[in-house]
């Protein structure tokens, strides 16, 4: 346990510092192409939710979900150099930061149709019991995609059809500006599920024991062949929409309330006080982390840029 | 040679390629029992033969179908999903145009999405403007799909297998209007290839490019100009995207006449890009102003005379069609 407890304040430190290396590279004029949205606060979801996971297991990911891939296991140079916009990224610049795809990972589709991957995870969850595989699929939404109609149809059919899905809605209070109770009069999504007939949990997003551990119950119901759960990770997002987002409508109080519950400072405060980990061990892996996204950036920034017609390829098989 | 309906064709198309390829299922609302269940339908029995792992009735849900049809095709499956009436397109325009089409190019061209997507299309049933809608051009402007929309039970059969065995999207878009007559469709396995037109009836004088449901108003217009002495060509594209330029420009340089018809109203319909074609790339072949028949920029009325109206008839063609040759 004390190892998977390790692996995950691991994943959660690499996706934070890839994360706040995309912020400083923002700010310099010209670095990065097109806009870059963070997960930053978040982290314990993505590490939580792919611990529980093995590697044919699918995820389909949102607009904020450098965290998902990374922690699925794709590679952060191709990730790095496709949000550069380079002929060496994941999708050889054709997606950007926003659509990654890593097939090599089973992290299938980034979409960042609010929604619009629900209905993708329902097919591939099909494909997995179709094919009798013992996979799963998991789908990483927002609190604002489960306004949207695709939410209510995918579930319904998913339940309906006892496929092996976990539909993940990462509740970080906000849908654009819109706080919670503005977009929603409910307080828990969670409680949705009961309308579509499978279990609905809550969990505290910030904990990433506790969300490997609901996903790794709801990994083996779908694989008991006991169908979908939606489960709720309550989390915060520390920073805008976007980076171009200057948080106008966030608290600042509420931002710091939320600084202090860090889910990495959470698991690593525990890991020193079970003694799993020492201060010299921190201080090593962050050197080690701060290597491997020095990397990513090197390899990003040495990269070439596609040729303009390669613009024409990949439409078609 | 049988003789049997497009909805028949189609039928025995899905039928056979399920019974070739394991990986094959097929999802929409209906497509088991269903409140269509009839012989002259295009899933009629299919339940039975293949059980309800591969027949999938679905809710009426039909972003979800779609959804269904991009997730399941990216992990190697090959659905055909059925949208029941191309207005409900709308509802599913999401998977289609967002994720269907672009996927693929998103990944960089490490997947593939071998999905077929069938829609009902047509005016002609009294169903009214929400049923009867033909959307062709809006897919058509989808880069990363392709379009197919066959004028005769024979073309269906062999372009809805090659849609299936093909590794891109497709919309496969079949007209209510040709589920009722037999025609005659060759017995067993065969392909007809996407993105090729075929000469319905070759001719000297006006080449009428068409496709679906207006073939047969192009032919009854070339039986009565023929009495005439007016001897029209008649290009069936079959397949709109890819399209088939080629045999366009060849027909015009025959005829150097072109009329286009199709039943979809006129303003941003594909007659249009039939139009701007032959202006690019066949300019010097044309002795006359391209004209096209279509249906009025109204949305399908429900009355009987009203709908009549709402849809081309060989009147306006032959009159177009003399129109291009004084």
């Amino acid at each position: 346990m004390n190892q998977k407890k390790l692996m995950l304040y691991q994943n959660m430190l690499f996706i934070r510092r890839f994360e706040e290396k995309l912020t400083e590279l923002c700010k310099i004029e010209g670095k990065l192409p097109g806009m870059v949205i963070l997960g930053t606060g978040q982290e314990a979801v993505a590490a939580g939710v792919c611990g529980a996971l093995e590697k044919e297991d699918v995820i389909i990911s949102n607009h904020r979900g450098h965290g998902h891939l990374l922690a699925k296991g794709a590679d952060p140079n191709a990730i790095m150099a496709e949000i550069f916009g380079k002929k060496t990224g994941c999708n050889k610049g054709k997606s950007g930061t926003l659509h990654i795809a890593v097939p090599e990972v089973n992290a299938l589709c980034t979409t960042t149709v609010v929604g619009g991957g629900i209905p993708i995870a329902v097919g591939t969850a099909f494909a997995q019991q179709y094919k009798k595989s013992a996979a799963v699929t998991v789908c990483f939404f927002g609190n604002g995609s489960a306004d949207e109609g695709s939410f209510h149809e995918s579930l319904n059919m998913a339940a309906l059809w006892n496929l092996p899905v976990i539909f993940v809605c990462e509740n970080n209070v906000y849908s654009g500006a819109q706080r919670m109770e503005e977009h929603t009069r409910v307080k828990d999504i969670a409680i949705r599920a009961q309308g579509y007939g499978m279990p609905g949990v809550v969990v505290d997003g910030n904990d990433a024991e506790a969300v490997l551990k609901v996903t790794a119950e709801a990994r083996l119901r779908c694989l008991a062949s006991e169908g979908p759960t939606l489960i709720e990770c309550k989390t915060y997002r520390w920073r805008g929409h976007g980076e171009a987002d200057h948080q106008v409508y966030q608290p600042k109080d509420e931002i710091a309330l939320w600084m202090e519950r860090c889910p990495i400072k959470k698991i690593e405060n525990e890991l020193l006080a079970e003694g799993v980990i020492s201060k010299q061990d921190i201080t090593a892996l962050e050197d080690v982390t701060a290597m491997i996204v020095e990397d990513a950036v090197r390899f990003a920034e040495e990269s070439p840029l596609p040729e303009p017609r390669e613009a024409l390829e990949d439409v078609y098989v | 040679m049988q003789q049997i309906t497009m909805g028949q064709a189609v039928q025995q198309a899905l039928a056979e390629e399920m019974r070739r390829d394991p990986d094959i299922f097929i999802a929409g609302e209906g497509v088991g029992v269903g409140i269509h269940e009839s012989p002259v339908m295009p899933t009629f029995g299919l339940l039975k033969e293949f059980g309800p792992e591969r027949v999938k009735d679905t809710p009426v849900s039909e972003a979800a179908i779609a959804g269904l049809a991009v997730g399941a095709s990216v992990l190697g499956l090959r659905p055909v999903v059925e949208i029941m009436f191309n207005p409900f397109f709308t509802l599913a325009s999401d998977q289609i145009v967002n994720h269907a089409a672009k996927l693929r190019y998103l990944s960089g061209g490490k997947s593939s999405f071998p999905l077929v997507v069938r829609i009902k299309t047509g005016a002609g049933f009294g169903a009214g403007c929400q049923h009867s809608h033909n959307l062709e051009a809006w897919v058509a402007h989808c880069p990363g799909l392709k379009v197919v929309m066959p004028a005769t039970a024979a073309d269906a059969k062999g372009l809805l297998k090659s849609a299936i065995r093909d590794d891109n999207p497709v919309v496969f878009i079949e007209d209510m209007g040709l589920y009722f007559f037999p025609t005659p469709v060759p017995e067993g396995d065969y392909t007809i290839p996407i993105g090729v037109a075929d000469i319905k009836k070759p001719g000297r004088d006006v080449t009428v490019v068409t496709w679906s449901k207006m073939l047969g108003v192009a032919f009854k217009a070339a039986a009565a100009l023929g009495k005439e002495g007016i001897d029209i060509e008649i290009l069936d594209l079959r397949t709109l995207v890819p399209l088939d330029k080629e045999a366009i420009i060849k027909s015009i340089q025959k005829t150097g006449r072109l009329v286009i018809l199709h039943e979809a109203t006129r303003t941003g319909g594909f007659g249009g890009e039939i139009a701007a074609l032959a202006a690019d790339e066949a300019f010097s072949y044309l002795k006359a102003p391209v004209k096209r028949v279509t249906g009025p920029d109204i949305p399908v009325p429900f009355s009987p005379p009203l709908e009549q109206f709402y849809i081309p008839d060989e009147k306006q063609l032959i009159e177009a069609v003399k129109s291009v040759l004084l």
